[in-house]
């Protein structure tokens, strides 16, 4: 290279000072490989042998390696006085973050609590014919849809729950209207999705479902026998209903309009593939394994689940296997969960995902109205309040303004409950930035917001997941990293998810 | 003007005459016209094009119809001194040209799909690249414009400011970046502090909406680390319009730095397939200009783009043979007679 021209060998740009680099913030974690996987606060991630990773905590990396600018390239370390590192990791954090950007997204609106399936898992519904009791009013509605719109997000989601909500089917037709009408002077991008078992469903029904857009998402458990188990009701037939019911609002509305969710109750554990291959039978192209609610054990015996943590765990890996095994096998099947967890492992991109963020969704991500006007920080929060615990009631739509409800003590309570980053047990764990809070899983079940994450199964199946995932990633499978991959980027995130 | 020139020709109306002729006595008192007479040829030239006439009978073509890349020259001045600049800077004071810009921008044809603004460093115009965008968006407001910076300037978020200000809705800034550390990209532009000046940059336009791509030179100081940086970028700078790994060119700078740049595209193709992949499978929109089909492996030859300048492209006697020359790159002139790599050979057959 000729100097006369004026220009500089390499040496000329490199370090200039003598003193060593400095270490950014990052977590880590031992694998059982002897390896050390190491993240940064933005999700970013590198594997480290363990005399490499000794090497770079103790400011020893040889500054011509490549795993010096690996650590470099992340973020890991600088050895510069430069600012410029920081503000690229607070670009990405922010990015991260911006989840949080809008405010409550969100709203469910408990139109009924009727319902005419009895299952075990819900503590909510009721099989009455006592409309007065249990249907949330006109004036409730027009009040919750007023405080709705109060909310800075440009994008609304409207979820109407129960109970069954087709029961109250007038209401849910009286409530579109008026939030429609509202919206032509807001302005929002709104969205409406009915979560129903879809047994009352209508064509009548069906023609305003598609006039307005609406999406639909009902609950499929698995086959017929795991299904008409998990949710009995008057003649035995859920299954039957169901299936029939996802045909004709799939012929009206359109394939994609219609998704399913999955609880898994501890007799679904034994059926993994069984499970799974319904859903593929069925032609869903993805299934989200959701284990069950806590509230109702929790309350009277302080336990997670009516099984434990670990059971879930193998359940889970299992299906998680077969549904790999399907795509090998040329069948495109996604696992929503593990997409979730995987977007925030391979992306620069936040998730709108309300149940596990930090911090946590309730109240600043997602609002559930009860059909008597009262406010909940999620549809968690007034299920506790069905067993009698009102500690996450954040007011009546009748009673309080929307400063008072939304910038309340509860609200803020749960807050600071609920940042991982600073939480006992969490603030030093690798898993970090993938992870979120669940305050009101852990008030039911461990009778702290905070909670002891040794004993938590909240804790437990998240750090067993995320393990298990970054051990298929780094198990050399080039299949498993490209499907993951996919499902990590791909950008039809299911509706309830995606904000 | 095509008529005979005779004494009796009037230039009224004209802004200047350029002539293959001889210019006939007398013509010259009767107007106030610049003539430049006895021009070797005009058959590059065509109704429509923008020439500038100098006072020494120099003719430099400014614009070209015919041309899909016309590009305006902001300044010769630059910032950095990269190894491999296929421009190098002129260290002079051309402040005054600005003038001839903002009247150059008047005289283009409206109906020009993109224009490129390059130099030097176009920002060194400071406020009159501002100018120059907002007469853009005024006189060609159908015109995609492409600015070619370091983006080092930019790191004063107040003149990414200015610049969105402007408002145009077809603008794109292409800046490059190295590496994905400061040392290795500083090295390879000359300057320290570049990396973080950039970087920034980056920042500012993306936060205040301007578009902006991301330029990747290969050669022999990129390529070893190219999936690296394709990562740096995908967490970085994810909301890049585009990225483009460029071949080098073997003009300026690059040429007395051959033996620091050169390396056989051959010999990284496996570098910039994954790289390629890397950005590709995420979701980003992603290009390979300046590189030959046979040098490429076939998954990735969907991204390679024919980008090479008209007036710089051409091909070995070897290619005539070959059934992928309509969809290959080709070569850059100065490429075919410098050096290029031991691994051009036609396609007898396509392949699949």
């Amino acid at each position: 290279m000729p100097a006369d021209l004026g220009f500089h060998p390499k040496e000329h740009y490199g370090l200039v000072s003598a003193h060593p680099y400095r270490l950014l913030p990052f977590r880590f974690m031992r694998w059982q490989t002897g390896e050390v996987l190491v993240v940064n606060d933005v999700g970013e991630h590198l594997f480290l042998d363990a005399s490499s990773f000794d090497a770079f905590v103790r400011h020893r990396l040889d500054s011509g390696s490549d795993t010096y600018l690996d650590c470099k390239a992340k973020h890991l370390l600088a050895d510069s006085d430069s600012t410029v590192p920081i503000d690229l990791l607070a670009t990405k954090y922010r990015t991260k973050k911006s989840f949080l950007e809008g405010f409550t997204k969100l709203h469910l609106f408990v139109v009924t609590l009727r319902c005419d399936h009895s299952c075990h898992y819900c503590q909510v519904s009721r099989v009455t014919e006592d409309r007065e009791r249990f249907d949330m009013s006109r004036e409730t509605a027009e009040r919750a849809v007023n405080l709705m719109f109060r909310s800075p997000a440009r994008d609304l989601k409207v979820e109407f729950q129960g109970g069954e909500p087709l029961l109250n089917f007038q209401l849910i037709r009286y409530l579109v209207n008026y939030a429609n009408e509202c919206n032509t002077q807001e302005g929002r991008r709104l969205e409406f999705v009915i979560a129903t078992n879809l047994s009352p469903l209508t064509d009548e029904m069906l023609v305003f479902m598609r006039e307005h857009s609406i999406f639909i998402s009902t609950s499929l458990d698995g086959p017929e026998a795991v299904h008409n188990a998990n949710r009995p009701r008057r003649g035995n037939d859920s299954y039957e209903i169901t299936l029939r019911n996802i045909g004709r609002a799939r012929e009206a509305l359109g394939h994609d309009r219609v998704s399913a969710i999955m609880t898994t109750t501890e007799r679904s554990l034994l059926h993994p593939r069984e499970i799974i291959d319904e859903y593929v039978r069925q032609d869903f192209d993805s299934i989200f394994l959701r284990p069950i609610s806590p509230y109702g054990f929790a309350i009277r015996t302080r336990k997670a689940w009516e099984y434990g943590a670990q059971e879930f765990i193998e359940f889970y890996k299992a299906a998680l296997d077969h549904v790999i095994n399907l795509n090998r096998n040329g069948v495109a099947f996604m696992e929503v969960y593990a997409q979730i967890l995987l977007r925030r492992m391979l992306t620069p991109f936040p998730t709108g995902y309300m149940d596990l963020q930090s911090p946590a969704g309730a109240g600043v991500g997602v609002v559930a109205y009860n059909y008597d006007g009262d406010v909940y920080a999620s549809d968690e929060a007034r299920m506790l309040a069905e067993m009698g615990d009102f500690s996450f009631r954040l007011g009546n739509v009748h009673e309080q303004t929307y400063e008072e409800i939304f910038g309340g003590s509860v609200l803020q309570a749960l807050q600071e409950a609920s940042c991982v980053e600073a939480l006992p047990g969490c603030s030093e764990c690798a898993f970090v930035p993938y992870c979120g809070a669940d305050p009101i899983f852990h008030w039911a079940t461990q009778g702290d917001p905070v909670g002891n994450r040794p004993t938590s199964a909240f804790c437990t199946k998240n750090m067993a997941l995320l393990k298990h995932l970054f051990g298929l990633l780094h198990s050399g499978d080039a299949f498993i990293e490209k499907l993951f991959l996919q499902w990590a980027t791909s950008q039809d995130l299911p509706h309830r998810l995606a904000s | 003007m095509t008529e005979k020139l005779s004494a009796e020709t009037s230039l009224r109306g004209y802004a200047g005459v350029l002539t293959t002729q001889k210019l006939p006595y007398g013509l010259v008192p009767a107007e106030l016209c610049p003539v430049i007479h006895c021009v070797k040829s005009l058959n590059h030239l065509a109704d429509r094009d923008v020439v500038a006439l100098n006072p020494n009978g120099y003719v430099r073509t400014l614009f070209r119809v015919a041309s899909e890349h016309n590009v305006l020259f902001a300044t010769d001045r630059c910032n950095s001194f990269c190894l491999m600049c296929s421009q190098p800077p002129r260290d002079v004071d051309d402040s005054d040209r600005l003038s001839e810009h903002l009247r150059l921008i008047e005289l283009i044809d409206p109906r020009t799909r993109e224009m490129g603004i390059t130099g030097g460093e176009p920002t060194l115009l400071k406020d009159g690249l501002i100018h120059i965008v907002r007469k853009c968006k005024e006189f060609l407001p159908q015109t995609a414009i492409h600015i070619l910076s370091n983006g080092r300037l930019f790191y004063y978020g107040s003149y990414a400011h200015n610049l969105a200000e402007v408002g145009h809705t077809d603008l794109m800034v292409g800046i490059p970046l190295y590496a994905d550390t400061d040392h290795e990209h500083d090295y390879i532009v000359q300057s320290r502090g570049a990396f973080d000046e950039t970087m920034v940059g980056f920042q500012n336009l993306g936060r205040h909406g301007v578009a902006v791509e991301v330029r990747v030179v290969t050669h022999r100081l990129t390529v070893h680390r190219l999936e690296n940086l394709a990562e740096f970028i995908y967490r970085n700078l994810p909301f890049a319009a585009h990225v483009a790994f460029m071949g080098l060119e073997t003009v300026g700078f690059a040429v007395p730095n051959i033996e620091t740049l050169w390396v056989d595209p051959w010999d990284y193709r496996h570098e910039l397939e994954q790289a390629t992949r890397y950005l590709a499978d995420r979701g980003m929109h992603v290009s390979i200009y300046n590189h030959q089909l046979c040098t490429l492996p076939v998954s990735i030859w969907t991204y390679s783009r024919m980008s090479i300048s008209d007036w710089k492209n051409e091909y070995l006697p070897i290619c005539s043979a070959c059934t992928a020359r309509e969809r290959c790159g080709g070569f850059f002139s100065s490429s075919i007679r410098a050096r290029h790599s031991e691994h051009i050979g036609p396609f007898e057959v396509l392949p699949a």
